[in-house]
């Protein structure tokens, strides 16, 4: 890790790590009174850690001007590990709630381990920890390939990856402890939004100066997405977290806005961190470890400028369709229904896109497990964009609103699409970064595979028919004109539908664990430097580069 | 076809289509979110609505500590069976004092927009405690903590000043008794009664919640929150469209 970076880079990587460490002692003097004082010592800690892994390799040899030939793998490899780390503890907390949510005493008797506290560490270290990694470590591969040109230096990549990681670590820490802004998939608090901004920056720097460099006139369909996420997320996230802390010397604070402004606002963002970290930025994984693991170029050229496009435009006007009947105006509700319907456009054309791309493919689709991973997911990504806009009309909302359908529909998603895409990307990922022949076991490829979507159907129709009856339940009227069940009864029935969606999250998490298992013994078999393909270089005026063919 | 054609050129340049990203994107939200500011009429006037005290206040923290929006939603939608169910359809002016809203997106258990004045205090403290005392087939988790852990009411007022500063009608005597306004509440026999009642108004409920006058805890602030809920106003009640609304 350390001795790929210059002397120079080291240097800087002390101080900020230094500084980061103070910030996190002066975080703990003035927060002493307050849980802040207790996450100060998680920031201390947390960089104290980073700088004694520095300060390990800091006089190792500096690298020499070789690895100007080869493209900076160094973060993507430990970015794909906490990403998988991330799924792994994530998927366990969120059976754990699951199993709950069945049999409410299965827990201790203390604060940080009730339902309320623990779903949202499923949720956060679900999508920005699993998610968020995989996503930084498949855009740090894929910007670098199609730009046929290496990161330009070694420090921000990793600037990015481990100030991200902070980033979630405050998040899934402060949720036990009780710091939380209880804004949905935005719960962290004001210090930890205003550090995840200086770590987007950057982001979107290194990105832009990857792209400079490029050696290709032309910027792949991939790396559009990868803009769009890390451009939009931006955005959404500053204008979501305006709020005003209480003081310099507490974790709380108040958002700006309030009530139907403020559910407004938080909608917009919900729903577009669907668009565009669940959809925008996995679109991106899917345009470049699709095709090439399908060794197929993409169907449609524009198709994917359609698409892209619609994507960016219309999500954008979607967010209200989570307000239906609510107090905010009903021209609100109407806009976001229409744009949620015209939105299934570019969704279809983009999993239209992926499926007919794997045209003249499919033998390979049968064989082999890892573009079977993907092939799946874009099938849900399909299915879970045609749920989505028919659960956007106002009539069938009224029935599906505040049910569990509407998890349902997000796991249709997060499993289906997110988690299956990411999972395809990683084993076609594995074996280039360790420079490897193939991955360890592709029999256990396939176990996971089953797994995978065995859970993930086993969760999404149980968690259709519970939402379905509950919604139903909810507004049965007896003949003489009165509701026909309690609300306790809706909770009774829904008790075999939650032993079977906590089985199906079972099943998903083992699929996770068997995965982790066998990428950890691929990096344990040894290099296979026939691996080390000529093609897989960026193109560069340094010496000892042999000049690239054309990529794929 | 020209427009693929311009796209063949903007694709050649990274700030371009950065740019193009953001413009795209942002009309959206700027035709939803910006007028929602401007038109009177997304909010309506209720000049006699009343804010938190600094107890309820205290009492809504916990509730989002506590994640209790992840089950539990503070929206009756304008439906038929949400009306009949939990009362007269949620306003818009019921929150605009709720830095956030929690107006939620999942009903694991029913909606509290209107659960203020439902149940007593005794049966909150028993439902929290343990809700299978009172709820037999409950599976809501059990709070015992609530009733241990003392509030803290140090910040009370840092909280009060930061809401003035957002436009909540806190006044600054307010907030400079917020510490004794929240103990006083919950403390029927205390001296600074009368404080409470002259600064939140007469119908404040004031009383050991808990139904321990001597300590102040996490119980008594959220039972004073849940028991003020859709109580703030009675914009609801005078709405010339609720005849016919059901009760509860």
């Amino acid at each position: 890790m350390v001795s790929t970076l210059t002397k120079n880079e080291r240097h800087f990587a002390f101080i900020i790590s230094v500084a980061v460490a103070i910030c996190g002692l002066v975080m703990a003097a003035a927060g002493r009174n307050d849980l802040l004082g207790t996450h100060g010592f998680v920031v201390f800690f947390f960089a104290l850690g980073v700088t004694f892994i520095l300060a390990r390799g800091y006089y190792d040899p500096e690298p020499g001007a070789e690895r100007f030939a080869a493209y900076y793998d160094e973060p993507i490899k430990v970015g794909v590990i906490l990403a998988m780390s991330w799924a792994v503890f994530a998927m366990f907390v969120g059976d754990w709630v699951a199993w709950l949510l069945a049999y409410p005493t299965l827990t201790f008797d203390e604060p940080w381990a009730s339902f309320g506290r623990l779903r949202p560490i499923h949720t956060t270290g679900i999508i920005f920890g699993f998610g968020g990694n995989a996503l930084i470590a498949t855009s740090f591969h894929v910007m670098q390939r199609t730009s046929r040109a290496r990161m330009p230096d070694q420090l921000s990549p990793w600037f990015v990856l481990i100030g991200y990681n902070l980033f979630c670590v405050l998040a899934v820490t402060g949720y036990p402890l009780g710091i939380t802004q209880s804004k949905e998939y935005a719960e962290p608090e004001w210090y930890a939004d205003i550090w995840l901004v200086i770590v987007w920056v950057t982001y979107l720097a290194l990105y832009l100066r990857t792209l400079a460099r490029r050696q290709e006139p032309h910027i792949y369909v991939a790396n559009w997405y990868f803009l769009a996420f890390i451009l939009v997320v931006a955005v959404l996230h500053i204008v979501n977290n305006l709020a005003l802390p209480i003081s310099l010397s507490s974790a709380k604070s108040f958002p700006i806005f309030s009530g139907v402004q403020d559910a407004m606002t938080q909608w917009w963002y919900g729903h577009n961190a669907v668009a565009f970290f669940l959809t925008a930025g996995f679109l991106g994984m899917m345009y470049y470890y699709l095709p090439t693991r399908a060794q197929r170029p993409i169907f449609s050229y524009r198709l994917s400028i359609i698409s892209f496009w619609g994507i960016t435009f219309l999500y954008m006007w979607a967010g209200s369709h989570h307000l239906h009947y609510t107090a905010l105006p009903q021209w609100v509700q109407t806009l976001g229904m229409s744009f949620s319907l015209m939105l299934l456009v570019p969704s279809w054309a983009s999993a239209g896109n992926a499926l007919l791309t794997l045209n003249g493919a499919w033998h390979r689709v049968r064989d082999d497990a890892t573009l079977r991973f993907m092939m799946v997911a874009a099938v849900f990504y399909g299915v879970s964009t045609f749920e989505g806009s028919f659960l956007a009309i106002r009539p069938v909302n009224s029935l599906s609103h505040y049910t569990d359908w509407t998890i349902g529909h997000v796991h249709a998603g997060a499993l289906g699409w997110v988690a299956l895409i990411t999972f395809g990307a990683i084993y076609s990922l594995v074996p280039i970064l360790w420079k490897r022949e193939r991955i360890y076991s592709p029999a256990l490829v396939e176990v996971h595979f089953w797994l995978a979507l065995a859970g993930t159907l086993i969760y999404v129709f149980a968690m259709w028919n519970s939402g379905i009856v509950q919604g139903l339940m909810w507004r049965t009227y007896t003949a003489s004109g009165t509701l026909a069940y309690s609300f306790m009864d809706s909770v009774v029935a829904m008790h075999p539908y939650y032993i079977a969606r906590a089985i199906g999250g079972l099943l998903f998490f083992v699929g996770t664990v068997v995965g982790f298992y066998n990428i950890w013994m691929t990096i344990r078999t040894p290099i296979n430097v026939a691996r080390e393909l000529a093609t897989d270089r960026p193109v560069t005026e340094h010496a000892g580069a042999p000049a690239a063919e054309p990529a794929e | 076809m020209s427009i693929f054609g311009a796209h063949y050129n903007l694709e050649r340049h990274s700030i371009g289509l950065a740019v193009a990203v953001v413009a795209v994107a942002s009309i959206g939200g700027l035709f939803e979110i910006a007028p929602l500011f401007t038109i009177d009429e997304t909010v309506e006037s209720a000049p006699n609505m009343r804010v938190y005290t600094p107890l309820e206040l205290a009492g809504r923290n916990i509730y989002i500590r506590e994640g209790c929006y992840a089950c539990h939603s503070q929206m009756i939608r304008t439906l038929r069976d949400d009306v009949e169910r939990y009362g007269h359809y949620s306003l818009a002016v019921e929150s605009q004092y709720d830095h956030p809203m929690l107006w939620g997106s999942k009903r694991t258990g029913p909606d509290l927009a209107r659960v203020g004045g439902k149940y007593s205090d005794q049966w909150h403290v028993a439902h929290l405690d343990n809700p299978r005392h009172v709820v037999p087939k409950s599976i809501m988790p059990s709070y015992t903590w609530l009733l241990r852990n003392e509030q803290k009411t140090d910040d009370l007022g840092d909280q009060l000043r930061a809401l003035q500063r957002l436009g909540v009608p806190y006044t600054d005597d307010m907030i400079a008794h917020a510490a004794e306004d929240a103990s006083a509440q919950a403390n029927p026999n205390s001296e600074d009664v009368s404080g409470v009642s002259d600064r939140y108004g007469k119908d404040t409920n004031i009383r050991a919640f808990d139904n321990d006058p001597h300590k102040l805890t996490e119980m008594d602030a959220l039972v004073a929150y849940l028991q003020i809920l859709g109580k703030l106003t009675d914009a609801a009640e005078k709405d010339p469209n609720s005849a016919g609304a059901g009760h509860d």
